[in-house]
Order: structure tokens, then C-alpha cells, then sequence
């Protein structure tokens, strides 16, 4: 089947006064439709500008160095500006974690949610409207009609960021960016936002991108995941067999990590050190110094990604994966 | 796991915490039936918690956002004044104590907070944050102690003492609150309260604070109380867990019958609500939202939201009951249907 989207080599880099670093390093990604993608990591490893680069939102001094991104099988990334808006917030919508900065707290949510519509639609007034309705109420937001002339701090977090989500489903796109949409929420909030999104994608057809550092959320909500770290995927297959059997070292610490893993009141396993900040990332594999795996080779040769297991596309970035390393 | 006595060290008997925000006289002018008068907007945070934490226990508060559980922290530790209610330090009343009388407790209990970059003052160097505390409770204290005691507190909370005449920014997440925790340490306190002191950071991060915490309450004995909404952190540190919700405590038990056989219906909807590695479920789904804290509902607090409430819930507030492995508050449970 034709991928919604497909991001080639991709490389962003921000051009510093202290020199140009890359904070997307040959990113290749592609979700199929209707497929709810996890990308996961730490502060720093690039999931959001990898977001931001998909809807062209990379600004100064920030540019995609190299590498392209088919949406739909055209190359949104060579758009111009004028061109790319027809496809931002129109075929692909985001939703940002903090739903109280993404409102605009001097107008009512009806205005700011036909707004939205009149800005990629021909359409009266009340036809906007209308859709401004029907989409509330698809995020079961009770009485729409009332809610409609309210402003934004007259709505808890958790009804604050269903709207949001009904501002994103306005023009029924094909693609969501969420990022980090649960986190500014309560646990109980956040089931109901997790639930929701699942649903949506499911009766709308829609593909997700859900980037969050939440392990235990990407679990829930997505088929597939990505991993990143310093910039790069370093693996990426089905969620159920990341989850379960992660290749790559980092994953496996990620997960070895959580409190989850261990009897209460044992000592937590830690990766050690931390992530390299862009401006010295380690040369050959990225995670080599907090590597408890590594090799000779691993200093000196970056990793390219290779099959864990061809059948389900689980694949990892690591030189034991691909064999040049022994185990 | 730490093994904690049965002495407690801290004991809350029917904490209140109530706040005025109605603002100036203007602010509190109403009208009702057709008269003018005044009225106050008070937010009830605190209403009527009891319980006790042993030395060497680690007992975590749990609940959702506006449940009271950082104003309960504030008050143990006297930032605030409860309404009414009492607080025992070791057997000795501190809630009604004067700031003089109170500096030895103090020096006794510490607080960490959740936010490393807001918690620590950007202007102070390591040195300074951490021989504040130290010089205040010890006036007259020699520099070449001050200096000992700093290489020793932040050898133990794995910052090179080296590093002392840096300023926080140049410091990562983790290791700020690394130096926020040495910053509690160094008063040799007996009782810590943390409020959320891994939210802020990142997963392979918070095992690592976490660990330090666990580390340094067996090495000194230290008492926790441990704020937090995360609840799978919470299962791992905890000997006991208190749930709230709107200001009440719902259900207190110890860790792992909480997780296991929750039973007022809030536990578990909390406890339902967890994303958990490779499970898919189902949530328990709460009707509505949570009441404000300025029009408290009658009877049960939760029983806007509860699937099993009845007419008694509406009408009869529960009281906290005994229930074999710890207490719970709900009129379901007493009557034995739940």
C-alpha cells in the first residue's frame, strides 16, 4: 500500500554562531494510513523538530539540510510557504501539549473554531459553524451549543485539550501530529484523551503521530514505534515487539528503567550517563559511550539500521543487530 | 526495603486548609434577595486528613491535580498554618508554634520540590545553596566543617564535589535535583517531604534520582513523605500509599494490597487509568469532572463521579473505617457490597 507519508534521509540542522548541528540525522520513516506511529525518547533527541519538519515549521536558524518528505506521494518538502499552508492545518493538524497556550484566551472557542474552518474552507458562517458542532460533539464534549460562546478558561485541562483536538479534526485531515498531548494532564484525563484518540483514528480513518516520552502511553495507543536518540531512529518496528523485545541497547534500557520492571524497593536499573548534547555527539554509533554492548566497531562505524526481524519490519540501529559485533 | 518501626514520626490529626481568595472588600460584595452583603470565596484544599508516618516508612500521598496533597506537604512542614487540626513531630504538637519555637523542627524535616530549575536560586553557586541551610541552623560554625560536610553530602548525592562553584545552569535536570536533595541533606534531617521531585525529569533520569532517594533513606534512616501522581513510581518507593481526592482521604494502605485489591471506587479508577507496558485495557471512565473546591458536593465528595453512589452517598458524609489491610472511606465498602 501507498504510504500518507514518507520521510526520506531527512537531515535538520541549525546553524549556530558556535558552528551547525544536526538535530535530525538521516531520518527515514514512512506510516501507512490509518497507522498510529509512536515516536519515543528523552528531552533532546530530536521528536519534536522532527514533528515541526513535517509541517515545514522549521524556522531560522533551523533548515532541512537534506533528505524529503512525500506526503500523499507529492514532495511537501520542496512546498513554498503558500503551498505548504494548504496542507498545514488543513490535511495534517497538530496537537501541542499545553492545551491553555494553544487557545487564544480572548476569544470565545467558537470563533476561534470556525476561524480554523473559513481559513481553508469556502463555506458561510453557519456552515462553519455547523462543522464547529458536529466535531465537539465527536469529542463528547456535552451541550456543544452552550460551549460554544464560552472562553477557554471557562474549561478544565482535560476539556480544554478535546478541544484542541476538535480544532484539529475540523477539516477532517489525514494525518495528526501530537505532541506530547497527555502530559500536562491528570492520569485519569489522560486515559480519557488516549481513548479518544484511538477512536477517532479508527472511525475517521485518520494516521497519528504520537511523540511522547511516555513509555507506558505509546504502549497503549500505537501499532508502531520509532526510537530516538541524539537525533537519530535507532529502532523501530511493532510497538508489541519493541515493547516485549528491544534490540538496540538504549530500548533496553529505556524500558530495564521504569519501575515497572523490578520487585518494590529494589534498586532501578540506570542507563548510565547521559544523552550528548548536539554540539558533541560521539562519533560511530551515537550510544556508545553509555553502551553496557560495546565494541571496537562501535566507536569507529556508525550503525545502519538492520533487520531484527524481517517479517513484522522490527529493525534496529546497532552493530549486534547487523552482526558485525559479536554478542 | 527499608523496614520501617512502628513509632511515628509525624502525626496529622484532622488537618484543615482552607484559603480566602475573595480579595478586597469590593471583591466580597454580593447581592442576595435583593440585599447587599458580604461574601468570601474560600477554597477548601485540606479538609479533616488524619495519619501517621513511622520513622524509616516511606508513605506516599497520590491524587489527581487540586486534591490537596502539596497543600497537605506545605503544611507538615509549617510553610503553611493549618485552620485547625493538629501536627506532632515525634510526640511534640508543631502546628501551633511560634517561628522561634520552630527552628529546630525545622532543621528536623526538609522539603524537596518538583521543579530543579525554579527550586534552586540561579545567582548561588552549589557552595552557597548548600551552606545556607547549614550556617542558619548552626550559627557559629567553623568553615573548614562547612567545607567537610559539603564534600560529604554531595559525594553522596553523586555531584563531584568539584563542582561546588558552579551555578545551577550549568547543571542538567537530573543533577539539579541531585543538588536540591544534597541542599535537604545537609541539616542531617530525620523526615523528608518530597512533592513530586522526579515529574520533571526524564525516564533514565528519574531511575537515577529515584535510587538516590531509596539509597539515602537506608543509609540514614530517613522517613519519606513522597507527593506524586505517578503511580507506578509511587507502587516502587512506598510502604504505605494515601490516595485523596478533593481535600479527603479516600483510602490508606499499605503499597501492595493498594495495588492489588484496591477498594474505594476513586483507587480504582486511578489505578485503572495507568497506560502499562504491552497491556491494552480497558479504563474505568469517571462521569464528569472533579467538583470545585470552593462548593464542596454534600455527602461523599466523589459521589458526582462514582458508579455506585445512592441516596445515602448523596446525603451521609463516610467515615474512614477500618478495613482489615488499611482504611478506606466509602459507605459501599462498610456495608460490604463492594
Amino acid at each position: 500500500m501507498e504510504p500518507i507519508l514518507d520521510i526520506k534521509n531527512l537531515d535538520v540542522k541549525f546553524a549556530l554562531r558556535t558552528g551547525t548541528v544536526t538535530a535530525i540525522d538521516n531520518l527515514s520513516l514512512s506510516l501507512a494510513k490509518g497507522e498510529r506511529l509512536g515516536i519515543v525518547g528523552e528531552s533532546g533527541a530530536g521528536k519534536s523538530v522532527m514533528g515541526f519538519s513535517i509541517i515545514n515549521l522549521i524556522r531560522k536558524p533551523g533548515y532541512i539540510a537534506n533528505g524529503s518528505i512525500y506526503f500523499r506521494g507529492e514532495e511537501i518538502s520542496r512546498y513554498s510557504e503558500e503551498e505548504i499552508r494548504a496542507i498545514r492545518g488543513n490535511r495534517i493538524s497538530t496537537i501541542f501539549q499545553d492545551p491553555m497556550m494553544a487557545l487564544n484566551p480572548v476569544l470565545t472557542i467558537g470563533t476561534q473554531m470556525t476561524e480554523a474552518i473559513l481559513a481553508h474552507m469556502d463555506m458561510t458562517q453557519e456552515e462553519a459553524e455547523r462543522i464547529a458542532l458536529e466535531k465537539l460533539a465527536k469529542v463528547h464534549i456535552p451541550a456543544p451549543e452552550k460551549r460554544l460562546n464560552q472562553y477557554p478558561h471557562e474549561f478544565s485541562g482535560g476539556m480544554r485539550q478535546r478541544i484542541i483536538i476538535a480544532i484539529s479534526l475540523l477539516t477532517d485531515p489525514d494525518l495528526i501530529i501530537a505532541d506530547e498531548p497527555t502530559t500536562a494532564l491528570d492520569v485519569t484525563i489522560q486515559a480519557e484523551i488516549m481513548d479518544l484518540l484511538i477512536e477517532l483514528c479508527e472511525s475517521e480513518g485518520m494516521s497519528l503521530i504520537l511523540i511522547t516520552h511516555d513509555l507506558g502511553v505509546v504502549s497503549e495507543v500505537t501499532e508502531r514505534i520509532a526510537v530516538m536518540y541524539a537525533g537519530r531512529v535507532i529502532e523501530t518496528g511493532p510497538t508489541e515487539a519493541i515493547i516485549k523485545n528491544p534490540q538496540h541497547p538504549y530500548t533496553q534500557g529505556l524500558l530495564k528503567a521504569l519501575p515497572e520492571s523490578r520487585t518494590p524497593g529494589e534498586p532501578l536499573y540506570q542507563i548510565p550517563g547521559m544523552m550528548p548534547t548536539l554540539t558533541d555527539i560521539p562519533p560511530g554509533c551515537a550510544f556508545n559511550p553509555r553502551c553496557p554492548m560495546r565494541g571496537e566497531i562501535c566507536i569507529t562505524k556508525r550503525p545502519e539500521a538492520a533487520f531484527a526481524d524481517e517479517h513484522t519490519g522490527h529493525m534496529a540501529a546497532c552493530h549486534l543487530v547487523s552482526g558485525d559485533l559479536a554478542s | 526495603m527499608n523496614t520501617p518501626t512502628s513509632t511515628p514520626i509525624l502525626s496529622l490529626k484532622n488537618v484543615v486548609k482552607h484559603f480566602d481568595i475573595s480579595g478586597g472588600l469590593l471583591e466580597k460584595l454580593h447581592f442576595t434577595d435583593g440585599r447587599l452583603g458580604l461574601q468570601s470565596t474560600i477554597v477548601q484544599a485540606v479538609n479533616g486528613v488524619d495519619f501517621d508516618i513511622l520513622e524509616g516508612e516511606t508513605l506516599s500521598v497520590v491524587g489527581e491535580s487540586g486534591c490537596g496533597k502539596s497543600t497537605l506537604a506545605r503544611c507538615v512542614v509549617g510553610l503553611h498554618k493549618p485552620n485547625s487540626g493538629e501536627i506532632y513531630f515525634r510526640g511534640e504538637r508543631i502546628d501551633h508554634l511560634n517561628p522561634k519555637a520552630m527552628m529546630p523542627y525545622r532543621a528536623r524535616m526538609q522539603m524537596v520540590f518538583q521543579d530543579p530549575y525554579s527550586s534552586l536560586n540561579p545567582r548561588m553557586t552549589v557552595q552557597k545553596t548548600l551552606e545556607e541551610p547549614l550556617k542558619f541552623h548552626n550559627p557559629g560554625i567553623r568553615n573548614g566543617e562547612i567545607k567537610d560536610r559539603i564534600d560529604e553530602v554531595m559525594e553522596q548525592v553523586g555531584v563531584d564535589p568539584l563542582w561546588a562553584l558552579r551555578y545551577p545552569h550549568e547543571f542538567s535536570g537530573g543533577q539539579r535535583q541531585r543538588v536540591s536533595i544534597a541542599r535537604a541533606l545537609m541539616v542531617d534531617p530525620a523526615f523528608i517531604v518530597a512533592d513530586e521531585p522526579i515529574s520533571a525529569l526524564d525516564v533514565s533520569v528519574q531511575a537515577q534520582i529515584l535510587n538516590l532517594l531509596m539509597e539515602t533513606q537506608a543509609k540514614r534512616g530517613l522517613s519519606y513523605m513522597f507527593i506524586s501522581h505517578d503511580l507506578s513510581v509511587v507502587r516502587h518507593i512506598s510502604n504505605r500509599v494515601a490516595v485523596m481526592y478533593l481535600g479527603k482521604l479516600c483510602e490508606l494502605t499499605d503499597s501492595e494490597s493498594l495495588y492489588n485489591t484496591p477498594r474505594h471506587p476513586y483507587t480504582k479508577a486511578l489505578l485503572s487509568a495507568i497506560p502499562q507496558l504491552g497491556v491494552k485495557k480497558s479504563h474505568i471512565r469517571l462521569k464528569g469532572e472533579v467538583p470545585s473546591p470552593i462548593n464542596l458536593p454534600t455527602g461523599c465528595i466523589f459521589h458526582g463521579r462514582c458508579p455506585y453512589a445512592d441516596e445515602r452517598c448523596i446525603r451521609e458524609i463516610p467515615e474512614v473505617r477500618d478495613c482489615g489491610t488499611g482504611i478506606v472511606a466509602c459507605h459501599r465498602v462498610e456495608e460490604g457490597s463492594l
